[in-house]
């Protein structure tokens, strides 16, 4: 007969064999992204346009293209940790489970990649040609 | 471990009546979802277009202002507002508040009435106000 409590014996043992640290994690990239989606609707809202120049000159400043940085970060680990949540509890083969895991992991990144990179040249690269 | 396929199994969907709760809980995922590939991916199509040049963003300018994108833009702006409305929702649930029968219900058809004012108000303004 087992000493262990009940607790101890399904601790773990839900679809993603972890929990709370990602539980928080959403939580608390929900709230940063909160703030960062209010300040992406002003900033654009008080734009005179969206046309190439007025966007071009907006993100290349610092007070611009920080944010736009912090808001490419928590986007995509926010994306990454609620379909996460959503393949973990809709797909229940291991192996198929493991597999779109890693395809939301990568896509995610990458497209975090892409999109860092693409301000970041907006922001340090020589002016517009 | 035996499982009899006689016995239904939980959640009961065919038994349980639907409330705005269930609804507006599936909803946030699947805008959750819609949001992370749609959105996702407009967001980095825009930095790069706006990083590549004037040809590229004028590429990127050319579909977004297509007409028939308002069939995107539309769905979208409401995902963002039904999904950021039921994840301040979230939050206070998650504090342990709010889950009293009747307050429960209201939240959450708030953030349904919410969304559809909030979409409609953004393209009245974008439409209308602005002059796109």
């Amino acid at each position: 007969m087992s000493m262990e409590t009940p607790l101890a014996r399904v601790r773990g043992l839900g679809a993603a064999g972890a929990g709370g640290q990602h539980w928080w994690h959403e939580r608390t990239t929900s709230a940063a992204l909160f703030l960062l989606l209010v300040w992406l609707a002003v900033s654009l809202v008080r734009l005179p346009g969206l046309d190439y120049g007025t966007v071009r000159e907006w993100l290349s400043q610092p007070v611009a293209a920080v944010p736009m940085l912090l808001l490419i970060v928590v986007t995509f680990q926010h994306i990454k940790h609620g379909l996460t949540v959503i393949i973990e509890d809709y797909v229940h083969d291991e192996g198929s489970k493991l597999f779109w895991l890693m395809v939301v992991n990568f896509a995610a990144v990458l497209a975090a990649a892409l999109a860092l990179f693409a301000v970041l040249k907006v922001a340090l690269g020589a002016e517009a040609d | 471990m035996h499982r009899n396929p006689d016995r239904p199994m939980s959640p009961h969907f065919t038994i349980w009546k639907w409330g705005p709760h269930m609804l507006v809980s599936i909803v946030h995922r699947v805008t959750g979802a819609g949001l992370a590939a749609a959105g996702g991916a407009v967001l980095v199509w825009w930095l790069l277009a706006a990083a590549g040049g004037p040809d590229s963003y004028a590429d990127f300018t050319d579909w977004a202002t297509w007409k028939w994108a308002l069939i995107f833009w539309v769905p979208l702006s409401w995902a963002l507002f039904q999904h950021t409305l039921s994840g301040l929702r979230h939050f206070v649930l998650d504090a342990g508040a709010g889950y009293e029968l009747s307050t429960n219900k209201f939240w959450a058809n708030m953030t349904l009435v919410g969304s559809v004012l909030l979409t409609a108000l953004l393209w009245a303004w974008i439409v209308y106000g602005r002059g796109a």
